[in-house]
């Protein structure tokens, strides 16, 4: 299909009869008006100009430039009454500020993708002007439907969001782990907004108050301050600390929001803040969460221990911290013992350097206490 | 247009913990009773801080999915949501009676219906029993059986008590089941001694919490002595000291309780049709919304 085979349908014609009667029509390259004292309808687009139009004209030049019409019917009658956000994030999936209308159809006709976080969206439309859309994991984007798992109801989102595909508990909505195997094949336009939001809960809303200049930041200092209960002590931390946190937890690997708060609203964090399409604008509660413990532990002195390893065996410790930080661990293979986060590796340096109390070369961690 | 908005805690370890706000939701939704009905989590997504943002309606009701008034009705809940000007006073309430106030959440500008939590409300007895009928698969249970409801003591919150008492005692005033007593996990009367408190052979115990976790799967069924070890689960009923324990885990996952949220929305203002009435017929007919007496392990938060 071509921008030049849409159809008009009687009821969009006549929505757009109506509502040029009630005030005239300036939407996305179509202009519209009706002149109560001539009577006569005007009707513009990039393609055509004409004035002086009667009610069949008006038709006439309606069922040509059906795209245009078609275009403004979708956002004002099946958008009209969402949250501008959603309007805002339906139109951003056929990227409506970039292409003139006939090219944006021409496109559609073909499907337009889209990226939000792990998932794929395609935007694709009839020959109606009736936009339909497709969410699935962009690791599937070339995997054929059949092969999929097909699902119809947006809530269904919140269940395949809650384990990764090792069957974990996904506490991090955002964290980019979200199994594949599934796809959302038929989705109206209010459909996908509710299926994103119970993928990225809220990072429809926060995207649009990003792009029209309002999102509303809560660097970690706000946050810290504002925690009561348990939490009312992480605004210890300094800013090494938080920096520590951020470069632990909010880089692309661990989540796919793009960190937007900082220290304080002076002082920049240097950890990255990753890329993401959807900004994060304060501490998550996992982040709040892990900042207590942090806090505890951050309030511990430290102290020189003597411990005796072989450089291989330093070594070998180091690589155990980055297969578990990388979360790599799983994909040592059982018998790669060149690994050093290899299991039998590990269980071979326990042997040898961990004594019967789980002590580190047989050096205590209170070495006054266990003396006493 | 008119929106609820359940408000629960969540859990970073635990996928059971906000299951049951899930499945009041999609109950809550299915009878059509608001244009939507959304969830926030004080540990999940979307958070207590950004929830009200994805809201579309312009009456929205905010109902706290908790046991009973105190710091998470009262501090966090109106702090997260930004509610201008809450004060504890505006619910006027002696520990059970916070029904609904009226203010501007500064997030989105617009007015919030803020409700009573869940737990105290007078419904939720009724849910309490529906609760014991789920466990023993027996509609009419109350002849020859005890009743024990469970909760933290008065260590953890005062008032968490107090909604244990009230709602023993309304149970109790039914004149449905033999015995009724209120049991707690952090003082007399404890839980551990279950047995020492009833006479009848049988004894329904239902803990007034909102999820399964670690209280009610891991704790609560190693203090009656229901398993040495709750990774190896129980029978339901178990025998205990000669007694027959069947134990329903948290009330909160009964789908009636689906029912009590729509009642504080009711009650702030909402207007819910016959909504009640078919969340009652369809909370029986579908069961509960999770199995009865679950006695899978899982990890608390
Ligand atoms: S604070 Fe934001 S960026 Fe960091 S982990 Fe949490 S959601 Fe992701």
């Amino acid at each position: 299909m071509t921008a030049d085979e849409v159809v008009l349908s009687a009821e969009v014609f006549e929505a757009f009869r109506t509502a040029i009667a009630d005030g005239p029509i300036d939407f996305d390259d179509l202009y519209a008006r009706y002149d109560h004292e001539t009577e006569r309808f005007e009707f513009e687009t990039t393609e055509t100009t004409r004035t002086g139009l009667s009610e069949a004209e008006l038709h006439e030049a309606a069922e040509e430039h059906a795209s245009f019409v078609t275009n403004w019917w979708f956002v004002s009658s099946v958008l009209g009454d969402r949250s501008a956000d959603r309007v805002a994030f339906v139109r951003w999936l056929e990227a409506a500020d970039e292409h003139p209308v006939p090219a944006r159809y021409d496109a559609l006709a073909s499907g337009m993708d889209r990226s939000w976080g792990e998932l794929h969206i395609m935007a694709t439309i009839d020959e109606t002007g009736q936009r339909s859309y497709e969410i699935r994991h962009e690791d599937d984007a070339a995997v054929s439907t059949d092969a999929l798992d097909v699902y119809t109801n947006p809530l269904d989102a919140r269940e395949i969001g809650t384990f990764d595909s090792g069957g974990q508990y996904r506490p991090l909505r955002t964290a980019p782990s979200l199994p594949t195997g599934w796809v959302f094949p038929d989705l109206s336009a209010i459909e996908v907004c509710e299926t994103v939001d119970a993928f990225y809960p809220a990072t429809i809303a926060n995207w649009y108050r990003e792009s029209e200049g309002t999102l509303d930041i809560d660097h970690w200092r706000d946050t810290a301050e504002r925690q009561t209960g348990i939490y009312g002590i992480i605004d210890e931390l300094d800013e090494a600390a938080v920096n520590r946190i951020a470069a632990s937890c909010c880089v692309d690997s661990q989540c796919l929001k793009r960190r937007e708060w900082e220290y304080d609203a002076e002082t920049e964090l240097s950890a990255d803040g990753g890329s993401g399409v959807f900004p994060c604008r304060e501490p998550c509660s996992l982040v709040v969460a892990a900042a207590r413990k942090w806090t505890t532990l951050e309030r511990e002195e430290p102290q020189t221990y003597e411990f005796e390893l072989t450089p291989s065996e330093k070594e070998q410790l180091e690589a155990l911290i980055d297969a578990v930080a990388d979360d790599r661990t799983d994909d040592i293979r059982e018998a790669d013992v060149y690994e050093g986060a290899n299991r039998y590796r590990a269980r071979y340096l326990r042997e040898k350097r961990i004594d019967e109390h789980g002590n580190l070369s047989g050096t205590p961690t209170h070495p006054e206490e266990s003396e006493e | 247009m008119q929106s609820l908005v359940i408000v629960a805690h969540g859990s970073h370890l635990n996928p059971d913990s906000s299951a049951p706000t899930h499945n009041h939701a999609d109950t809550i939704r299915a009878v059509g009773a608001f244009d939507e009905v959304r969830t926030g989590f004080w540990k999940e997504e979307p958070s207590l801080r950004e929830v009200l943002r994805t809201v579309e309606g312009d009456e929205i009701y905010v109902v706290p999915l908790f046991i009973s008034e105190g710091y998470f009705t009262e501090q966090v809940i109106p702090r997260e949501l930004r509610l201008d000007g809450w004060d504890v006073s505006e619910w006027d309430s002696d520990g059970l009676s916070a029904s609904h106030t009226v203010l501007t959440a500064t997030d989105i500008d617009r007015e919030v219906h803020y409700c009573g939590p869940v737990g105290t409300h007078e419904a939720m007895t009724d849910v309490l029993v529906r609760r014991a009928e789920s466990v023993t698969g027996d509609p009419d249970v109350g002849d020859g059986f005890g009743f024990a409801v469970v909760g933290h003591g008065t260590e953890r919150n005062e008032n968490s008590a107090k909604a244990i008492e009230y709602h023993a005692d309304r149970i109790r005033e039914m004149d449905r089941f033999d015995e009724v007593q209120a049991l707690y996990m952090d003082e007399e009367p404890e839980v551990d001694d279950v047995t020492d408190y009833f006479e009848s052979e049988d004894v329904v115990v239902v803990p007034l919490f909102i999820a399964d976790g670690f209280h009610t799967q891991e704790d609560i069924p190693e203090d009656m002595g229901l398993t040495d070890d709750y990774r190896t689960g129980y029978d339901i009923p178990a025998v205990v000291d000669g007694h027959r324990i069947w134990y329903a885990g948290a009330v909160g996952t009964e789908g009636l309780t689906a029912d009590v949220i729509l009642e504080r929305a009711e009650e702030a203002g909402a207007s819910i049709g016959d909504a009640l009435e078919a969340v009652r017929e369809r909370t029986r007919s579908t069961g509960t919304s999770d199995s009865a007496g679950s006695n899978e392990p899982a990890m608390g938060d």
